[in-house]
């Protein structure tokens, strides 16, 4: 690795796909690179975060990214807080802000958010002196998310320029698909979207995705298929009709697949719901990518971590990675 | 009791078509404007305080018809005497109170007491609007005669819009009698839903809940259609959407007794305010797109509009810096309120400093029927000096008003208020600066 890459990273935060350019996302891919063959050694540490404090504050319930974030602090040798939803003082009436100036008042170095409202990363952004990392935020974005599919994506296809990309499934309230889309075109990727009209936001297609409402023309053309989970509340609210018709009309199953391309890739952020989004024999077959994307997922995160709060300016990589 | 001379201002005072350089003679707290070459009826009195306005505007107190005041309730946010005091601070010396308190503002007794702490605090003159339901619940109506007799001016459930067309139905049937609007915020609450800001590719990027500019036309529509029924007055607050001001404009068109105000911030902003999260653009109705921000503009140059109203709503500051879809609506606007509309209004050309004057003043004053926003001889001194050359720069932490929730924070502005007087008494001048401070 290059130190002309390294010194492509000059910001704080990472707060979002939408504001990276196509050079900053390839940086945090390279670095991803170089640092997964650190989960693959019998000791799977190096001291690159020696002496940093990392806060992972879930304000939402999450195992996957909150373990995969804390697995990639601490194999960089970060030290690690988690402070979850229902041990917080927020149940208690506190403010985001108070919660934030009172872990700051510990001396930390990163704070790895997730909230259920859109923006809170950069509303603690703007308040704090320590890095922000946001590791979802309501249906705005999943950067991290978006980085380790890009990641998985570039493993199996070499580029993602000129791939064709159907994301399928609730794009309203997506954070894993806004991330998506933004990293996706920025690395010159063709994406299109595919939903019931209901579960679709208004001016979509000013991110620059095409839209379609049938499956089938989603799956027929596709070189990566990323699934979404539909979540069962959105019945209840009358977004979809209900969860046997959003099956019949956008589930991926065996004839579905059918006439997909035979090198087609399959992506889920997870938690599947089998049998509604897709079935075992495309969640389990070969073009499943799915758990490839959790291996990822500690790669990509630990490049973030590191350019984010452990990179001083011009170090080459290979310093830190001993 | 000393008279006060205001002298050789450039006195526009659009309720009697006047514009030009006079004195304005202020005598037992009413105005007299005088010729500047009428030497002899200022010289006639003893003791006579002149203030040379040289350079200056000399403009009737503005009036404000949809203020939030907060009290009682929520005296964290404001209290009538903090916000009659931040009404003189942007030159408004009369406005009218809304009724979101707690208690909401739905009998006789709250209405007294609210009244009482406004001549307490002795600023601006408070006009209170009574709510349309008992606890603004939507449910029964409250006694009109009441509300009316204890000094209402108008009736509004407001932030809790009448839903049932049924109860807006008998609420515009039974105001006719007291010839007082039904002040209407004109949304579809299940169509709202749980929305933060208005739906477009602002709120689509940003993955929150929009709330469609049909939340807003589809009550004003029902709206006009029970006006024309009842013959009630119906008066749509701080419309937002080019489809409602379309709305407004056949109905007047038709003879439907329809009226409607604008606010300075739907005049001056639009959603994209609220990239990266910002919540002090965080307002009901929503900021919308330029195109309704044209149609708005528009309307208030053909006259479908008939006032600017502020709607100002102050929060506390740990309120607004929540995250956007749990931070509370509303903006702090009586103290950006006039150079804020001078800068989207006169600043490109759509209207005169006159007609907004006029937007400001005599409108709203003879819209809601008090006697306010004029210089005529013997009204009550309530007037405002502006400085047309002095821009300023916002900044909230200076705000008079308990609530620093401004989305213009930091913005340069033109022109100046630099004095009020209320009644005749001297509220502030800019020199002087005496009540600009909460405790002073």
């Amino acid at each position: 690795m290059s130190a002309a890459i390294e010194t492509l990273w000059t910001r704080k935060h990472l707060l979002g796909l939408e504001d990276l350019s196509a050079d900053e996302i390839n940086t945090i891919l390279k670095t991803a690179a170089s640092l997964k063959e650190v989960s693959l050694r019998p000791i799977k540490k190096v001291p690159a975060l020696r002496g940093k404090t990392i806060v992972n504050l879930f304000f939402e319930p999450s195992t996957r990214t909150r373990t995969s974030f804390e697995l990639a602090a601490k194999r960089l040798s970060a030290d690690t807080i988690n402070i979850a939803s229902s041990s917080s003082s927020l149940t208690k009436g506190e403010t985001i802000i108070d919660t934030v100036n009172n872990l700051e008042a510990l001396k930390v170095d990163a704070f790895v958010v997730r909230h259920a409202s859109a923006g809170v990363p950069n509303l603690i952004a703007q308040h704090a002196r320590a890095s922000v990392i946001n590791a979802g935020d309501g249906a705005h974005e999943h950067p991290t998310q978006a980085l380790l599919d890009l990641f998985t994506i570039q493993e199996h296809r070499k580029k993602i320029a000129g791939l064709k990309v159907s994301i399928i499934g609730d794009i309203s309230h997506s954070r894993v698909a806004r991330s998506n889309i933004w990293g996706l075109t920025k690395l010159g990727a063709e994406v299109t979207v595919c939903a019931p009209p209901t579960l679709l936001p208004v001016e979509i297609e000013r991110m620059g995705v095409q839209v379609t409402h049938d499956a089938n023309e989603a799956v027929e053309n596709a070189d990566v298929l990323m699934l979404l989970r539909i979540q069962h509340e959105r019945q209840e609210t009358q977004l979809i009709p209900g969860i046997r018709e959003y099956r019949l009309r956008y589930g991926i199953d065996a004839q579905r697949l059918e006439k997909a391309k035979p090198d087609l890739l399959i992506m889920h952020p997870g938690p599947v719901n089998r049998g509604v989004e897709l079935d075992s024999f495309a969640a389990d077959g070969k073009s499943s990518v799915i758990l490839d994307q959790v291996t990822n997922g500690v790669a990509v995160r630990m490049a973030v971590l590191y350019l984010v709060i452990g990179a001083p300016e011009g170090t080459p990589l290979e310093g830190a990675v001993v | 009791m000393s008279a006060i001379l205001i002298r050789n201002g450039r006195v526009i005072d659009p309720s009697q078509k006047i514009d030009g350089t006079f004195d304005l003679l202020i005598h037992d707290g009413v105005v007299e404007l005088v010729k500047p070459s009428d030497k002899k009826r200022s010289e006639k009195i003893n003791e006579l305080h002149v203030i040379d306005a040289t350079g200056k505007w000399v403009v009737p107190g503005f009036v404000d018809l949809h203020t939030h005041l907060r009290e009682p309730g929520r005296e964290d946010k404001e209290t009538i005497a903090s916000g009659t005091r931040a009404a003189i601070a942007g030159g408004f010396t009369s406005i009218c109170a809304m009724p979101n308190t707690e208690p909401a503002m739905d009998h006789g007794g709250i209405v007294e007491q609210v009244l009482q702490q406004a001549r307490r605090a002795n600023n601006a003159q408070v006009y209170p609007i009574g709510a349309i339901t008992l606890g603004r619940k939507g449910k029964e109506l409250t006694n009109f005669q009441e509300l009316f007799e204890a000094g209402c001016v108008g009736l509004s459930d407001d932030g809790d819009p009448l839903t049932n067309s049924l109860l807006m139905r008998r609420a515009l049937e039974a105001s006719r009698v007291f010839n007082r609007p039904i002040i209407q915020h004109a949304e579809d609450k299940a169509l709202f839903g749980k929305g933060v800001m208005h739906e477009g590719y602002v709120s689509t990027v940003l993955g929150v809940e929009g709330i469609p500019s049909e939340t807003e036309t589809i009550i004003i529509a029902r709206d006009i259609d029970l006006a024309a029924l009842t013959g009630g007055w119906l008066h749509v607050a701080h419309i937002s959407t080019a489809k409602g001001v379309d709305l407004v404009r056949q109905a007047k068109k038709l003879g439907i007794r329809v009226t409607c105000e604008v606010t300075p911030h739907h005049l001056a902003l639009t959603h994209e305010e609220l990239k990266g999260f910002n919540s002090m653009a965080k307002v009901n109705p929503p900021l919308r797109t330029s195109k309704d921000r044209d149609a708005l503009v528009q309307g208030v140059m053909d006259g479908t509009i008939d006032c600017i109203a502020t709607d100002h709503a102050p929060h506390t500051d740990w309120e607004k810096c929540a995250p956007l879809d749990t931070a509370p609506f509303g903006i702090s606007g009586l103290e950006t309120a006039f150079a804020l509309c001078y800068q989207s209004l006169v600043e490109p050309g759509h209207i005169s400093e006159n007609r907004l004057i006029e937007l400001m003043t005599s409108a709203p004053a003879e819209l809601i029927r008090i006697e306010a926003g004029t210089l005529k001889k013997d009204s009550i001194a309530d007037f405002v000096l502006v400085d047309p050359e002095q821009s300023w720069k916002v900044n909230a932490k200076t705000f008079v008003s308990r609530g620093k929730n401004t989305p213009v924070e930091g913005r340069v502005l033109p022109v100046k208020i630099v004095g009020v007087f209320k009644n005749g008494e001297m509220k502030f001048l800019e020199e002087e600066k005496t009540q600009r401070s909460e405790h002073a």
